[in-house]
């Protein structure tokens, strides 16, 4: 059984968020973490590799300093690490992201593809659907388990108050939530053999299948008109009153911010 | 000469504080309360490989050098002084002289459960009356037939009563040296649940207070004649060898507690006001900071190039006792000016710099006083 998982290096949001002056962000500049709802799906692809021995290699699309993120997942125990990066796939919105992993994993066989729900910086979750849409296989979203029943997998798909029960002939795509697991740890030799492994850098033109206007920021049908940093918000005011007395407080406090 | 760190034990670096901050560090305040040994922190640092971090790959541990090892003590110690000497009595006293002087026979049996954390190890040297004096040993082994026979005590045993293999020292005769009778001594592999091995009691610390430190106690206690460590009469080098790679453990231990206090410090002087402003706008404070960090950076060098001693040269002595030395030194210095930085908060249980003021105490004394390892510095000087 042969796994990819998409993961994404994202800004740590304990350190600064700092932009580019087109409005996009200056990830060289930021310090970065492994997205976490992709934490949870390479957790989940190496949880499947354990039970039922499948390989699984880890892609991302970024700037070179992108490859530690690979070596982490690799740190954590997954066998290969692929690095997508080229100058003219800058600035991609989730279209030309997709376009961009979909011709990456074109050269690859898999049975399955795990992506994360969504990542922390762009909060869109339409990377994973738009790679399945372009590999044509199916995709099920917000995983909260996965099974795998032959040559099909068995996943809960989470909603807000149930989850469904899907069966999916492989090759499909699951795009995974944090709350699905609890990633494990790397291990230190699994970090000093992280190190010593090659990691393959593809650029554009290993890009299978994919026009150039499907690519980079020319090929990102979103444009960005402003970014900024979030504003914090002010300290919140706790209460303790009995339930009545809280409605009539609330009451007035919204009346006094002219809401009501 | 470069002062960078590989990527690699910067990673290693981030993974251990990760762990730290998530699974350590709530628990160490109550962990100094209850006196509890941390058994559900100890698994899991078995999970992600912290309990055979120097140990080859072969031997089920982690392959990675002693430096790696050193940050991960340092950095379980930045937030819980207790759960730093779990990893370091374990690894440096036990599965390190496994390493060394084991028969290949009993690096199998004992390395892989050991590296993985599902034994834990131990080490008894110290006897009510030999501490520093390591001569002073009452312990005996006597072979009887094709076991040896262990009678006496050990105390201050650090995993004491939670370990599971623990390398003994004890007296297998007497042996003339340069026309004195002086005692030959003698390393065994002992294991928990062997007939006539007990426990005593546990000792009330003032700190590391949640690491189980026990007396133990062999009456008869009968072990196979093959698990002599080491040769006959070579306990003394092996428990003098052993002690150094102990000491970078410590030392590595002692920079952690005095980063914490410092960290700590650094974050408490920012929110603390006292005459309108805020205390670290003060000079007393900045000049006391100033020393503090410097003095924890010296310390850390020390200890680094300690720890890449003995991953490199067959000797690592001196380099050892000076890192144990200073950065000992040091943790006591820095987080007894952390309290005093904190004011009355610091000398309270709320505040984290007091637990660290009464663990950094312990790195002055155990695996070697800070009197002991200035012999040991002096001596190579006058060699």
């Amino acid at each position: 059984m042969k796994i990819v998982v998409c993961i994404k290096q994202v800004p740590d949001t304990k350190g600064g968020v700092k932009f580019n002056p087109d409005g996009t962000l200056d990830r060289g500049a930021m310090l970065t973490i492994m997205n976490p709802d992709d934490k949870a799906g390479l957790e989940a692809a190496l949880r499947l590799k354990d039970e039922y021995d499948a390989e699984v290699t880890v892609i991302t699309m970024g700037l070179p300093k992108a490859e530690e993120v690979l070596r982490e997942a690799m740190a954590m125990g997954a066998d290969k690490g692929i690095l997508v990066t080229d100058r003219v796939l800058g600035g991609a919105d989730t279209w030309a992201t997709s376009q961009t992993l979909a011709g990456a994993i074109r050269n690859l066989e898999y049975d399955l593809i795990i992506t994360g729900r969504q990542a922390i910086d762009g909060d869109t979750a339409q990377v994973g659907p738009q790679i399945s849409e372009h590999l044509g296989i199916p995709v099920i979203s917000y995983a909260q388990n996965i099974k795998i029943d032959g040559d099909s997998v068995i996943v809960e798909r989470q909603f807000d108050d149930r989850y469904h029960v899907l069966k999916a002939k492989m090759p499909c795509l699951i795009t995974a939530l944090a709350e699905l697991n609890e990633p494990r740890y790397m291990t230190p030799g699994g970090i000093f053999d992280a190190y010593k492994a090659d990691i393959t850098v593809w650029g554009r033109a290993n890009l299978v299948d994919v026009e150039d206007s499907n690519l980079g920021l020319k090929g990102s049908p979103t444009q960005i008109a402003k970014a900024s940093d979030k504003v914090r918000k002010g300290a919140g005011e706790k209460v303790s009153l009995d339930p009545s007395e809280a409605v009539d407080y609330i009451i007035d406090k919204l009346k006094v911010k002219h809401v009501i | 000469m470069d002062f960078m760190l590989t990527k690699q034990h910067e990673m290693a670096r981030t993974l251990f504080r990760e762990f730290a901050e998530k699974e350590v560090k709530p628990l160490a305040q109550e962990v100094d309360e209850t006196e509890i040994f941390p058994r559900g922190t100890v698994e899991k640092m078995a999970k992600a490989g912290f309990m055979g971090i120097p140990i080859p790959k072969e031997y089920g541990g982690q392959g990675c050098d002693i430096l790696t090892y050193a940050m991960c003590v340092e950095e379980l110690s930045k937030v819980c002084g207790t759960t730093g000497v779990i990893v370091s009595a374990h690894t440096s006293l036990c599965c390190d002289p496994i390493l060394t002087y084991g028969t290949e026979e009993q690096k199998q049996k004992y390395l892989p459960d050991l590296a993985s954390g599902r034994k834990i190890g131990a080490f008894g040297l110290t006897e009510p009356g030999a501490g520093t004096d390591a001569q002073g040993q009452q312990t005996k082994a006597v072979l009887d037939g094709d076991e040896w026979v262990l009678n006496g005590s050990k105390i201050f045993i650090t995993n004491g009563k939670e370990a599971d293999v623990y390398v003994i020292f004890a007296v297998t005769g007497m042996i003339e040296k340069r026309g004195r009778m002086s005692k030959e001594i003698t390393a065994f592999i002992v294991e928990k649940g062997t007939p006539g091995f007990t426990f005593g009691t546990k000792e009330k610390k003032m700190g590391i207070r949640g690491s189980s430190t026990y007396e133990l106690i062999f009456t008869d206690c009968r072990i196979p004649k093959g698990n002599i460590l080491g040769q006959q009469g070579k306990g003394f080098g092996i428990a003098m060898h052993t002690l150094d790679g102990g000491r970078i453990g410590i030392a590595s231990q002692a920079l952690g507690l005095a980063e914490g206090a410092l960290e700590r410090t650094v974050e408490y002087v920012k929110e603390r006001k006292q005459f309108g402003r805020s205390i670290g706008q003060f000079q007393n404070t900045q000049f006391q900071l100033a020393d503090m960090a410097t003095k924890v950076e010296a310390a850390q060098l020390l200890v680094y190039k300690a720890a890449v001693a003995k991953s490199t040269q067959k000797v690592y002595s001196v380099e050892a006792a000076k890192a144990k030395l200073y950065a000992a030194e040091v943790a006591m210095e820095v987080t007894t000016k952390a309290v005093q930085l904190h004011g009355g908060y610091g000398y309270t249980r709320e505040y984290d710099v007091e637990r660290m003021m009464r663990d950094a105490k312990i790195t002055e004394i155990y695996e070697g006083t800070s009197e002991v390892q200035r012999m040991v510095i002096s001596g190579a000087l006058l060699k």
